[in-house]
């Protein structure tokens, strides 16, 4: 079955377009690498695809429903741009951020012990039980994204969207990251994932998906380095700037 | 928000059980209580009626305030409590001047519960449009709604002259027996929508995009913050008068951002709140000064004592060569590890 599936959406910032006619599914199960030059329209496919934008034409289904239709909070984690970095001076917790998972579901009433379970099982599977008490300003860019995973799966999600997630985290942290992600895929969960490294991505993911504005591929890794869809995707951006001189 | 309205129509046209209600609460239960208070302590000022009910609006606006402004100083959206409080002035004006040309009476606090609250969507609406908390949407609205307020003030004879200055400084002599259950109705209000609102309140506070990824209506919550905002605002503009009223939503929260986990953050904004209002109040009744600048002279010297008190602690423990570990760098929840 597909998770994710976009037919043919275009999407445009005023008069703009950063999304153009793309169309592409995303089985369960698939670790899909979201890759492209800066500016190429990632992001924004990637908030298309769990409905945090609504396509000017064309249409995406998250889990079989409308993708913006918002009935989908308990199955999508999303780890957004920049946590990594982000200051938050917010006196919070780690437990109290990964219980946030379970909110979608249990906004107003006491937690039962399956919620509980759930935050203590979502913090030892990423390795943060010892971090638990602790602020999630004062983590390391690592640890803090730990914590927005083991909110993803506290939430019992099926799909996790990340955005760059490793920007800005040391390259011990970044190794144990995708070991952590590719156990998860492992274990059943749909992963798309934003990377501006292209060697971590072919490593790591199961399918690529190549962007510029337009999909310039989609296919599984190895099919990928045989191609020249990278230099595509990529020329195409520098002859734009070199336009805009 | 029109539920509360239509409580406040049907409330008002069943004045007599109200006034029934507000003699439970106020004289029954409230005045008793802080006679028997005055009565063990010795302390006289305790059994003044106007004291009493100056202490329950000192009580209510340390609840409330903080309660409020955590999330708000953590999105750092604290310079909308000054601007709805400047429109909650245009409110209060605009009841005052309905009172002397119409011949009718309206609390001057419910016209600017309305007005704040009109203020609160408006500039909520102004930050949706463009995107982000800007400060020349706040400002237009802070200064707009203040020139409105003066405007209103002077089309009369200058007879509500006197009446706002209590409103724009505040003071202990504006909780009357109908403020101060104004005041207790506003902060139950408050309490409920908080504790109700808690979860999707703090998601959104802590990870706005998370939050609306997760299917939780971000612009609704924010409405609400805002609103709630506008009635704590009104509630505390009595005591703490409009210039200063902002006050209550910042500093207790500021002075608690060193405890560790929101929750009891929350808490400790509150007891930082609560020793502010009370001190204030006792001190600005001996002295004869400004209830609302004690509070928040008081509310600030909390703040620096606990920030000193924070460094100085850091500073003796790193020095005792323990910062390595966790429990003793335990203050403010902190590391060493970036």
């Amino acid at each position: 079955m597909a998770v994710i599936e976009v037919r043919d959406v275009r999407f445009a910032y005023a008069d703009r377009p950063v999304v153009d006619g793309v169309s592409l599914a995303v089985e369960a199960g698939e670790f899909l690498g979201l890759v492209g030059p800066n500016g190429s329209g990632k992001t924004t496919l990637l908030e298309l695809m769990i409905g945090l934008r609504q396509p000017d034409s064309g249409s995406v289904s998250l889990f079989g429903a409308p993708a913006a239709s918002a009935t989908h909070g308990d199955r999508v984690g999303y780890v957004p741009q920049d946590v990594a970095n982000a200051k938050n001076e917010m006196p919070i917790t780690v437990r109290e951020a990964v219980r946030m998972g379970r909110y979608p579901q249990k906004l107003v009433g006491r937690f039962s012990e399956t919620d509980r379970t759930a935050v203590e099982e979502a913090l030892e599977r990423v390795e943060i039980t010892d971090l638990a008490d602790r602020r999630v300003g004062r983590l390391s860019g690592g640890q803090r994204q730990r914590v927005f995973i083991a909110r993803a799966l506290a939430a019992d999600a099926d799909l996790l969207a990340l955005d760059e997630p490793t920007v800005g985290v040391d390259a011990e942290s970044r190794g144990a990251f995708y070991d952590l992600l590719n156990e998860l895929n492992e274990d059943g969960m749909t992963i798309v994932l934003i990377e501006h490294d292209i060697g971590v991505v072919t490593t790591h993911a199961s399918k690529i998906a190549c962007l510029n504005r337009e999909l310039f591929f989609h296919g599984d890794p190895e099919t990928f380095a045989e191609t020249d869809a990278l230099g595509d995707a990529y020329g195409d951006a520098q002859s734009i700037l070199q336009h805009n001189h | 928000m029109v539920l509360l309205y239509t409580l406040f129509a049907s409330a008002l046209s069943t004045q007599t059980a109200v006034d029934r209600g507000v003699e439970v609460v106020l004289d029954d239960f409230w005045g008793s209580l802080m006679d028997a208070l005055a009565d063990v302590t010795g302390i006289d000022v305790l059994g003044f009626p106007f004291m009493q009910r100056a202490y329950l609006a000192a009580l209510c606006i340390a609840l409330i305030g903080p309660l409020v402004g955590s999330f708000l100083v953590h999105r750092e959206m604290a310079m909308i409590g000054d601007t709805l409080a400047h429109s909650a002035f245009a409110g209060v004006a605009a009841g005052l001047f309905v009172n002397a040309t119409f011949a009718v009476t309206v609390p001057p606090l419910l016209t600017a519960l309305v007005v704040a609250a009109a203020a609160a969507l408006l500039v909520q609406t102004l930050v949706d449009y463009t995107g982000a908390y800007h400060d020349t949407s706040l400002a237009i609205v802070l200064t707009g709604s203040f020139a409105v307020g003066s405007v209103l003030v002077t089309a009369t004879d200058g007879g509500i002259a006197v009446g706002i200055n209590a409103y724009l400084f505040g003071s202990l002599a504006t909780v009357t027996r109908v403020n101060a259950a104004i005041l207790l109705v506003l902060s139950l209000v408050v309490g409920v929508c908080v504790s109700v609102a808690y979860r999707p309140l703090i998601y959104i506070t802590f990870d706005e995009v998370g939050a609306r990824a997760a299917g939780i209506s971000v612009t609704r919550y924010n409405q609400l913050l805002a609103v709630l905002t506008a009635v704590v605002v009104v509630a505390a503009m009595q005591i703490m008068g409009v210039i200063l009223v902002a006050a209550m939503l910042v500093v207790p929260v500021a002075a608690a951002t060193s405890v560790r986990g929101f929750k009891r953050s929350v808490a400790g904004a509150v007891c930082a709140g609560l020793f502010s209002t009370v001190t204030g109040v006792t001190v600005s009744y001996h002295y004869d000064v400004a209830a609302g600048g004690t509070i928040v002279l008081v509310a600030i010297a909390v703040y620096a004592a606990v920030t000193v008190g924070v460094r100085a602690r850091h500073r003796l423990s790193v020095r005792r060569g323990t910062a390595t570990t966790r429990t003793t760098t335990a203050p403010d929840g902190g590391s060493s590890d970036e």
